[in-house]
Parts: structure tokens; C-alpha cells; sequence
């Protein structure tokens, strides 16, 4: 091994397809599972989750009304992307989780595949859960399912990497961006994904990842009133119920924290989640009566 | 706009010269015809389905029946008319009731050409008009020169009215003007001499939105009634396309001032669909259209229904076929 | 005979009979297949909105009443949802024609309760009732083929909370899934109008419903507080405000209740110039006038394209003047009455700050019954995006019409609220129709057509008009565990 020394990477939020530091100039420690120095993550404010917001809101026209054949080639890209840095991501989450080598791969392996998932899903989501209705009268009716729009996410805290996946991809394949607080304790694949998402064809804002205290950062994202829904994965009991309440003041759609196994298949539960059903109703009229009879 | 005219009184003329540009050429017709709003044939048809749920009782039906018997054209269009058929309808036009002399008379006797003298004998002196069919009703196939004839015959006999129909054939082949031209080649046989019902043959015409363009061209061509049908087709008058020929005559007056009758013809046989007529009337034009001046119903078995329905208002008691005239 | 030189074609009054209902002088609580008085007894009057006269004493339930009806339809939940699926069907059947068989009756009693016009409860609310239960019968033995996994199961003891607008139809449309899915319910009816859901508690009994499986607790605001926070709850399911609906998320908040919420609207009824302007009109007036207008789906602000304005406006004025209010129980009425003095005043309130804030109010000449809760069918011109009648609900027979000229304002313009319930779009250019309707953020589209509805479509709103779908077979998700 060469004694070179290596050259650090400084992680950076990931805010609008840029790469700002925190607006508040605070970072804080993290540490690999035995405690050893990692990084100096970026410390989140109030108001990088605001200008956050901003950004996903920005993006939300563009990315939902792009085909959905477009943004699973998209998701797909992101796959080729992370397959390409396969390696990097090994090394974070062994780092971050503590575990094997191999099972940290596997972790990796998983996440990859995840994306692919749903890349499919994109133009298959709305043929399950739309449909035309067969109401009693002259109408053409016809459900179909739309994102919700921004949805706020508290990535799994134990999970950094895959579990973070299980939660962005399905959100955004459907066609909502997200601001998505990391792991607070192993946020490293986090901001790293940004730089993958970056350079992978996903519009700017469509993704936005956070780093810091959970605690501090998501009362804002759940009180916010242009923020469409959230995600509580990576919250505790007491967060989930503090936050929920703050939910309501705009109704956001709530995604309860349940017990997930993020290396199962993932069904379609979490993109179903952040959909909303919208009817149209269309009269048919007829052909018009009538004809000669002489 | 000021007052109302009749489409039939010397100042329509003038009025009508305002919609000049519209008429002032095919294509300049075609692009009007064509910029009416459309129609939504549910909308339309839900709307006249909820007016014929109107709960018409007591002494609104005892009024609606005679308003109905007193707009009434009795009809008899049959290869098989005869002279004492024909003076059989006149007849009980005059005296549609003959145990009941307080029943009003119908508007009119319809006939063919060659029945109006008939008509006409027994009718004098009363008010009871008689109207005539032309222009080679039903199907108006013939040469222009004919339907002239066919409808200076009828008036020299005596016809206060002429029925005439449309040539569908132009209309679905998108020659608007010859439409157009045509009925006011007609209209200008009538002179004053008769008022004009130009008829749509609507079931032909088969949508709503060729109904409506009808309805203008008829209009813009100085049609004194607007008439749904013949009466020899399977789709005659309804209430949606006599719910929508009714808004055009609506709109037509607010644009010229000039006001147009409508017939519905052909189909309505019991008081109850009678009333869901008068009922769209009223709710769509008023009261402005509710006397035979301004509406009409092309029928004839539809009035031994208002007869018995009168006869049961009345006593009391349900009527019966044997109680009213079969002629 | 007839009265021929009186020119006006004038309908004599055709009043419904009220003699086909028997409503008891009082109420008590369904709970476990039997009425009783509520614990202390206390009670509160009902009366008709149209007259002010009282129709029938109502229990107040308590929150031990509540309890009392958790527990049994906990109790009865093991063999309900134990039960065969095509067996909860035959029951769910056995209802829908029950009520089929008396729906006069029902019609009659609603419109008695809640002043609204006979024709609309004869036409609309009953045929859509039974409908609703006859659609759900047929899904409780094919819930596998529904899209929510194999066997999908029930979430235990519903806890349903509904409106006074369309109280038997909002009724149905909690129970009728509740019941397919094979959850039991409590259910707790509008203060203002107790009685069709006390009715329905005796066509449980009929259909020979088990006990507990259905229960019915009257009472007001705190009685339904109580049964969203009952322990026992496993579903909350609640139409009504957004203030009331967000205060029960909260409450539920934390715990594993699943929520449904239906909520308020401010639906936008956009017509461009190339409407069929007179279906149009029908729709607007349909949109906003039918029910008094209380319909949280209803098209209370009008965006009109600014070219057809006038012509609109004078359709419009004309159509209203035709409007006949009154006698809710006459056939012929259009408008019946208010729903309750605290509804009208509110109505009066925000119409007076349309006026006080500029814009120019309008109703058609018409009179209004000397008792009773009544408001003019009424309409505000030059109304504009700020105005506090352009964005709150107002729950009456108030139109608000604003312009646009273009449709990407009118969609902005649509948008442009905390609600996203319903929207309608008047246009005959098919491609406009479909983009502008991909661009509302509502949950229903009325499209050339304006308020209608049908147990299969699935009906819901975007952003604080709520979550959740009632309807179709989107409406079985908020009672499983999927």
C-alpha cells in the first residue's frame, strides 16, 4: 500500500441539484459504528429544510409532468450510476453500519436493484391503480392516480443506504420530489447518493438530502404548509406522534413509521402512499337517434 | 333591441338585414352555423328528462289541458284522407268535445294541399285556421318550381298556414344556402297571405348540433314557426330537440328581436307528455310563447287524451274511450 | 273550467305526503341491536329546517354511550368478520332493497329532517343509497380480486362520523364498505339530522342484521369527539369541515388508527367561450344550487372566460329567476331551506362580506317562507382571488363568478385554494378538456357535466379537502389492513 496521503471529501447537502454547505456554517461529527471520526456532516437548519422545500416545489411541475417512460430511464440511470461507484458505497455503509464486507455489498446489491425496481414502475403504477369506472349513466369515468407533490421524508436511521433508497425511489418514481433527512447518526451515503443523483439525469430539486439532528429539522418539514407529505420511516414513537400532529395544519398525507424489513421486496405500498386518486367524469352522449323511414 | 316583432310583421325584414353577413354568403353562413355553441347531447337530455319531472296537478293541469287542446293542430296527413274524413277532423276541431261546449278549439286543422278546400268550408267562420303541409312533404324531394306550386296551390285553396319541410338532403351535404334559399323562396310564396312552420324532419338531421343549425337557418330565413317534424319518421318530437329548438327561438329573439313559434309534431299522444311540453315552454321561454299564436303541437290522438283527462277533472271519475269522438 | 285569461302557466302546489313516514316523539341510542336512552338521559329536539317544527326527541350520547357501542361491535366483529364474504353480502343486499322497497319513506323523512327539496331526495340521495350498499354486497366475497392481496382483512370496529348535507347517503357510503369489508360500526349521525340514520337501525333489524354489527349513537360535536378517541376505534372515517377534520388527525395522531377524511371544498367551475353555453348554465346552477348549495363538491366559485362573460351572466340570471323555493315537500321546489340557523348564519355572513368587500351581489326576485331557514339563490359578480368569498366555503347557495382569460390562468386561478376537492371544465374541444383536467389538483373532475356521482366512481380530495377515497373499488382501502 502507497503511504500517500488521501484527499478528504468534504460532504455537502444536497439542495436543487447544488451542493450547498448548511446556511447555519454548523457541521457535526460522524463516526463510524465503533466511534471512530468519519466526517464533519453538514448541520441542517430550519432553514436549509425551507430552502429545501423551495427547491423540491420548484421541481415538481417539471418532474411530474415529465412521461413516466422518461423518469424510469431516469431511475435506471441512477441504477448504472450507483453500479459504476458500487465500491464507495460498499466502504460508507460498512463504515456506517458496522457490518461484513459482504453484507454491506449485499446492502448495496439490494439498493441497486431497488432502483431498477422502480424504474419499471413508472409507466406500470398507474395502469394498477387507475382504471375506468362502470357508473350507471351516459359518462365516460375514468380514475387515475397523480403525485401528492413534495413529500418530506425521514430516511430509516438504521438502514443508511438501502433503506434510504426504499424510501426516495418509490416517492419520486410516481412523480413527487422530496426533501429527505438522512440517517442522523450515518448520513455519509446520503449526501454521497446526492452526488450520484447529480450526475444522473434526475432534474434538479427533485431530490434534496439533508443531514443533521431528526429532531431538530423535521417540526419544520411537518409543519410546513407547502409541503404535501410525509414520510416517517426514521422517526421514533414520540417524533411520529409530534410530528403527525403538526401534519394536520395542512392535512399532509401521513406515512406512519411501521416496521419495515428494507432487504424484502418492497410491494407498492410506499409509492401508493403518495398518490392521489383524481375521477373524471366526461358525458358520452350518442350517435343521435333517428333515420328515415320512407 | 326594442319589442318584439313577429317573423311574419313588415319590420322582421329590417331586423333580420342585421344578421346580413351572416347569410351574405355559403361560406359566410357555414362559419356562422358553425360558431353556435355547441350542444351536449347528455346535458340536454338530463335537463329536459328533470323539467318532465314537474308535478303539474289541480288547477295548473285543468289550465295546461286547455292551453294544449287550444294549440293543437289536428292532423290528418294519409294517403286514405277523404273529403268526409277531413270534414270530420274540421269538424271536432270546432267542437273537440261535443258534450262539452266550454272546451276550446284547436289552433288548426293540417292537411294536405288538396284537403284544404275541404277543410276550409266547414271551418269558415271560425277561428280555427287551417294549415297545410308542402313542398312535396314528407320527403321534399322535387324541384324547387314544384314545391312553389305545390305551396301557391295550398294558399290559393285557402291555407292560412304552410307546412313546409326542409331539403335535408342539401342540409347533410353542407349546402346551408340552398337550405336557406329555398325556405325563403317558400316564405316568399306565403307573402302575407300565410304563416310559415319550416320542419326540420329533426330524426334525419339526427344530432343536436345540426338541429340547432337548422333552427337558425330557418330563422335567419324568416321561418314564422320552427316544427320539429313530420310525424312519418321512427324519432319526432321529443323534449330535448323541442327543449333546444326552444332556446334557439330564445336566442333568436334576444339577437333580432323577432320572435319564432316552435310545433313539436309527431309522437305526443297523452295529456302527460302534452304537459312536459308546456312545461319545458314555460320554464324556457315563458309565458311570452304560450298560446297558439307561438306554439303548437302537431297531433291528433293527443287530443281525445286532453279530452278525457278534461272530462275526468271535471266529474270526477275517470273517462273513457266511448265518451269522446272517434272520427 | 280552466282559468283562461289568467295568462300564467302557474303549478299549483303538488306537496309529497307526509303521511307515509311515522316518526316516534323520541330516540334512543341503537347500540347492540336495541335502542336505549342514554346514560342521564339527556336529549336534544330535532326539528325541520323548514318550519322549525320539532319532529322528534333524539338521545344525547354520552361518552359512556360510546363505550357501550365500541364494545359491542368489538364484540361483534369475531363472527362478523369470520363470516363467509358472499354471506356479509346477502345481508348488504338484503339492505339495499329494503331500501329500495321504502325509499318513499325515506325521502319524505330526509327531506322532513334536513329541508331539503323532495325531488332531490327521491331523484338523487335514495336511488344513490341503495346503489351504494347493492355495489358494496357484490365486493365482500371478491375482496381477493380487489388489488390489495390475497384474503385482505378487516380493521376491526369503525368509528364513523357524517354530515348533515346528505345524511342517509353519507351513511352508506361509511357503512356499505365498513360492513363488505367486514368491519363492524359505530356510527354517529349529524346533530341536526338524527332521524334516517335511526330509521336505518330498524332496517338493520329487518334484514336481520347481527347484533352490534351496526350501532347508531345520536348526540353533537362531543359525542363524535368521543368515538374518534375511543380506545377501542381501529378506523376513523369522518365527512365534514377541515377545522373538525384536522383536529380528529390530531387526535389520532400516534396511534394505529387508520383515517379517512372527507372535508371541505371551494370547487372551481371553469367555462371557456367554446362551451355548450346552455348545459353550462344547467351545470353552474346544478353545481351550486342543488342541495342549497350545502355540498362540500359543490362549484362555488364560477371562472368564466372573460369574451363570454356577459352573455354568460345574462343566461345565468335568467335561469335563476326561474328557481322556484319553498315548500321543501312540493315537487316542484328547486330550493328548500337552510339547513339549520347556525348554517344560515353563516351563509349571511360571508354573502354580507362579499358586499362589504366590493363585489356585486345579485338574486333573483323570489319569497321567502315566514318560518324556517331560508337564503335567496344568490350570485356575486367582479369577485376577485382576495375576496374571503372566493376562499372560504361558504356551505350555502352563494356562486361567486370570477374571470380568466386564458386557461393556463384559469388553472392557476382553480389551484388557487387550501382545497382540491372538485373542479368542473365546460369546453367542447376535447384536447383542452384533458389538459386542463390533468392540470387541476382536485380529486374529482366534472367534465361538460356538473355533481354527479356513482358508487363506483371514487370520490376524494387532494390537499385539505382531505384523504382517502369513498367509492368504487378504491373506497374498500380505507377499511382493510393493506
Amino acid at each position: 500500500m502507497s503511504d500517500r496521503l488521501s484527499v478528504f471529501k468534504t460532504y455537502k447537502l444536497f439542495v436543487g441539484g447544488k451542493f450547498p454547505r448548511s446556511e447555519s456554517g454548523r457541521v457535526y461529527e460522524v463516526t463510524d459504528s465503533k466511534g471512530n471520526w468519519l466526517a464533519n456532516a453538514p448541520l441542517s437548519s430550519r432553514k436549509d429544510a425551507r430552502d429545501a422545500v423551495v427547491a423540491a416545489r420548484k421541481a415538481v411541475g417539471g418532474w411530474s409532468g415529465a412521461t413516466a417512460y422518461n423518469r424510469g430511464q431516469v431511475l435506471y440511470r441512477v441504477a448504472e450510476m450507483l453500479e459504476g461507484r458500487r465500491d464507495q458505497f460498499v466502504a460508507e455503509v460498512d463504515d456506517a453500519e458496522g457490518l461484513s464486507k459482504a453484507k454491506a455489498a449485499a446492502q448495496v446489491d439490494a439498493a441497486i436493484d431497488r432502483w431498477v425496481w422502480y424504474a419499471g414502475w413508472t409507466d406500470k403504477i398507474g395502469q394498477i391503480t387507475g382504471g375506468t369506472n362502470p357508473v350507471a349513466g351516459p359518462f365516460f369515468n375514468v380514475s387515475s392516480t397523480e403525485p401528492t407533490g413534495v413529500v418530506a421524508v425521514l430516511a430509516p436511521q438504521e438502514s443508511s443506504f438501502l433503506g434510504l433508497v426504499s424510501v426516495i425511489a418509490p416517492a419520486i418514481a410516481t412523480g413527487n420530489t422530496v426533501v429527505v433527512v438522512a440517517s442522523e447518526r450515518a448520513p455519509l451515503p446520503a449526501l454521497s447518493l446526492g452526488e450520484v443523483l447529480a450526475t444522473s439525469d434526475v432534474p434538479g430539486g427533485v431530490v434534496n438530502v439533508l443531514s443533521g439532528r431528526t429532531a431538530e429539522i423535521t417540526p419544520s418539514l411537518a409543519a410546513h404548509q407547502d409541503v404535501n407529505a410525509i414520510d416517517l420511516a426514521g422517526a421514533d414513537a414520540e417524533l411520529a406522534k409530534e410530528l403527525e400532529i403538526a401534519a394536520a395544519d395542512n392535512l399532509k398525507r401521513v406515512l406512519r413509521p411501521q416496521p419495515v424489513d428494507w432487504a424484502a421486496a418492497p410491494g407498492t405500498d410506499r409509492m401508493t402512499a403518495f398518490l392521489e386518486t383524481r375521477t373524471v367524469w366526461h358525458p358520452t352522449g350518442s350517435l343521435g337517434a333517428g333515420g328515415s323511414s320512407y | 333591441m326594442p319589442t318584439t316583432v313577429t317573423a311574419h310583421g313588415n319590420d322582421a325584414a329590417t331586423r333580420l338585414k342585421e344578421l346580413a353577413d351572416a347569410t351574405a354568403s355559403d361560406s359566410a353562413l357555414r362559419r356562422f352555423l358553425h360558431g353556435l355553441p355547441g350542444v351536449d347531447a347528455v346535458g340536454l337530455e338530463a335537463r329536459a328528462a328533470s323539467l318532465g319531472t314537474r308535478s303539474i296537478k289541480t288547477t295548473a293541469k285543468a289550465y295546461a289541458i286547455d292551453l294544449a287542446i287550444s294549440m293543437i293542430d289536428l292532423t290528418t296527413l294519409e294517403g286514405a284522407d277523404t273529403p268526409g274524413k277531413v270534414r270530420a277532423l274540421a269538424a271536432k276541431a270546432v267542437n273537440p268535445d261535443p258534450t262539452d261546449r266550454t272546451a276550446p278549439r284547436t289552433a288548426a286543422v293540417c292537411v294536405y294541399p288538396d284537403m284544404v278546400a275541404t277543410a276550409k268550408a266547414v271551418l269558415a267562420g271560425t277561428d280555427v285556421k287551417v294549415a297545410s303541409v308542402a313542398t312535396a312533404f314528407p320527403a321534399g324531394r322535387a324541384a324547387l318550381p314544384v314545391k312553389l306550386a305545390d305551396t301557391r296551390d295550398a294558399i290559393e285553396a285557402g291555407a292560412d298556414e304552410i307546412d313546409m319541410v326542409i331539403d335535408r338532403g342539401a342540409f347533410l351535404a353542407g349546402r346551408y344556402m340552398d337550405v336557406l334559399e329555398e325556405i325563403r323562396a317558400v316564405k316568399a310564396e306565403c307573402g302575407d297571405k300565410a304563416r310559415l312552420k319550416v320542419i326540420f324532419e329533426t330524426g334525419e338531421l339526427s344530432t343536436y348540433d345540426n338541429i340547432r343549425r337548422a333552427s337558425w337557418i330557418g330563422m335567419l330565413a324568416g321561418a314564422d314557426f320552427i316544427k320539429t317534424s313530420t310525424g312519418k319518421v321512427a324519432v319526432n318530437a321529443t323534449p330535448a330537440n323541442t327543449l333546444l329548438m326552444l332556446e334557439a327561438v330564445r336566442d333568436f329573439r334576444a339577437l333580432t328581436g323577432v320572435q319564432v313559434g316552435v310545433k313539436p309534431a309527431g309522437g305526443i299522444r297523452t295529456t302527460k307528455d302534452a304537459i312536459k311540453f308546456l312545461v319545458l315552454v314555460n320554464e324556457t321561454v315563458g309565458e311570452e310563447w304560450l298560446d297558439n299564436t307561438w306554439f303548437r303541437f302537431g297531433a291528433s290522438s293527443l287530443l281525445n287524451d286532453l279530452l278525457m283527462q278534461r272530462q275526468k277533472l271535471s266529474t270526477g271519475r275517470y273517462s273513457g274511450p266511448d265518451y269522446v269522438t272517434v272520427d | 273550467m280552466a282559468d283562461m285569461a289568467n295568462k300564467a302557466f302557474a303549478y299549483a302546489p303538488a306537496p309529497e305526503s307526509r303521511a307515509v313516514v311515522d316518526i316516534a316523539p323520541s330516540y334512543g341510542l341503537f347500540i347492540d341491536g336495541e335502542f336505549a336512552e342514554a346514560t342521564g338521559g339527556k336529549v336534544f329536539k330535532t326539528i325541520s329546517p323548514s318550519t322549525e317544527e320539532v319532529l322528534s326527541e333524539v338521545a344525547q350520547g354520552s361518552a359512556e354511550d360510546v363505550d357501550r357501542a365500541v364494545k359491542a361491535a368489538r364484540k361483534a366483529f369475531e363472527k362478523w368478520s369470520a363470516l363467509p364474504g358472499a354471506e356479509r353480502a346477502k345481508y348488504l343486499f338484503r339492505i339495499a332493497r329494503i331500501i329500495q322497497e321504502r325509499s318513499r319513506e325515506l325521502a319524505v323523512l330526509e327531506t322532513l329532517d334536513n329541508g331539503k327539496p323532495i325531488k332531490e331526495t327521491r331523484d338523487a340521495d335514495l336511488p344513490l343509497v341503495a346503489a351504494h350498499f347493492f355495489y358494496y354486497a357484490g365486493w365482500a366475497d371478491k375482496l381477493d380480486h380487489a388489488g390489495y392481496g390475497a384474503n385482505p382483512r378487516p380493521l376491526g370496529v369503525a368509528g364513523q362520523v357524517i354530515p348533515w348535507n346528505f345524511p342517509l347517503l353519507m351513511l352508506a357510503w361509511k357503512i356499505a364498505p365498513a360492513l363488505a369489508t367486514g368491519n363492524t360500526v359505530v356510527l354517529k349521525p349529524a346533530e341536526t339530522t338524527p332521524l334516517s340514520a335511526l330509521f336505518f337501525a330498524d332496517i338493520c333489524r329487518q334484514a336481520g342484521l347481527p347484533k352490534g354489527v351496526v350501532n347508531i349513537v345520536t348526540g353533537d360535536g362531543t359525542t363524535g369527539a368521543a368515538l374518534v378517541a375511543h380506545e377501542g376505534v381501529n378506523k376513523v372515517a369522518f365527512t365534514g369541515s377541515t377545522a373538525v377534520g384536522k383536529a380528529i388527525a390530531r387526535t389520532v395522531a400516534g396511534t394505529d388508527k387508520k383515517l379517512t377524511l372527507e372535508l371541505g371544498g371551494k370547487g372551481a367551475n371553469i367555462v371557456f367561450d367554446d362551451a355548450p353555453i346552455d348545459q353550462a348554465v344547467e351545470g353552474i346552477v346544478q353545481g351550486i344550487f342543488f342541495n342549497q348549495g350545502q355540498v362540500c363538491c359543490a362549484g362555488s366559485r364560477l371562472l368564466v372566460q372573460e369574451s363570454i362573460q356577459d352573455e354568460l351572466l345574462d343566461s345565468l340570471k335568467r335561469r335563476l329567476s326561474t328557481l322556484r323555493l319553498g315548500d321543501p315537500l312540493d315537487k316542484n321546489t328547486d330550493i328548500g331551506a337552510i339547513n339549520s340557523a347556525e348554517q344560515l348564519a353563516r351563509i349571511t355572513e360571508l354573502a354580507d362580506s362579499g358586499e362589504a368587500e366590493g363585489a356585486e351581489r345579485w338574486a333573483p326576485a323570489c319569497e321567502l317562507p315566514e318560518n324556517g331557514f331560508w337564503f335567496r339563490p344568490t350570485l356575486f359578480t367582479g369577485v376577485t382571488q382576495a375576496h374571503r368569498i372566493a376562499r372560504e366555503e361558504i356551505f350555502g347557495p352563494v356562486l361567486s363568478v370570477l374571470t380568466f382569460r386564458t386557461p393556463g390562468e384559469a388553472v392557476a386561478k382553480a389551484n388557487n385554494s387550501q382545497y382540491g376537492l372538485s373542479a368542473g371544465i365546460w369546453t367542447e374541444k376535447g384536447s383542452r378538456m384533458l389538459a386542463v383536467a390533468s392540470k387541476l389538483r382536485a380529486g374529482v373532475i366534472w367534465a361538460n357535466t356538473f355533481n354527479k356521482f356513482d358508487p363506483t366512481s371514487p370520490f376524494g380530495g387532494f390537499k385539505e379537502s382531505g384523504f382517502g377515497r369513498e367509492g368504487g373499488r378504491h373506497g374498500l382501502e380505507a377499511y382493510l389492513d393493506v
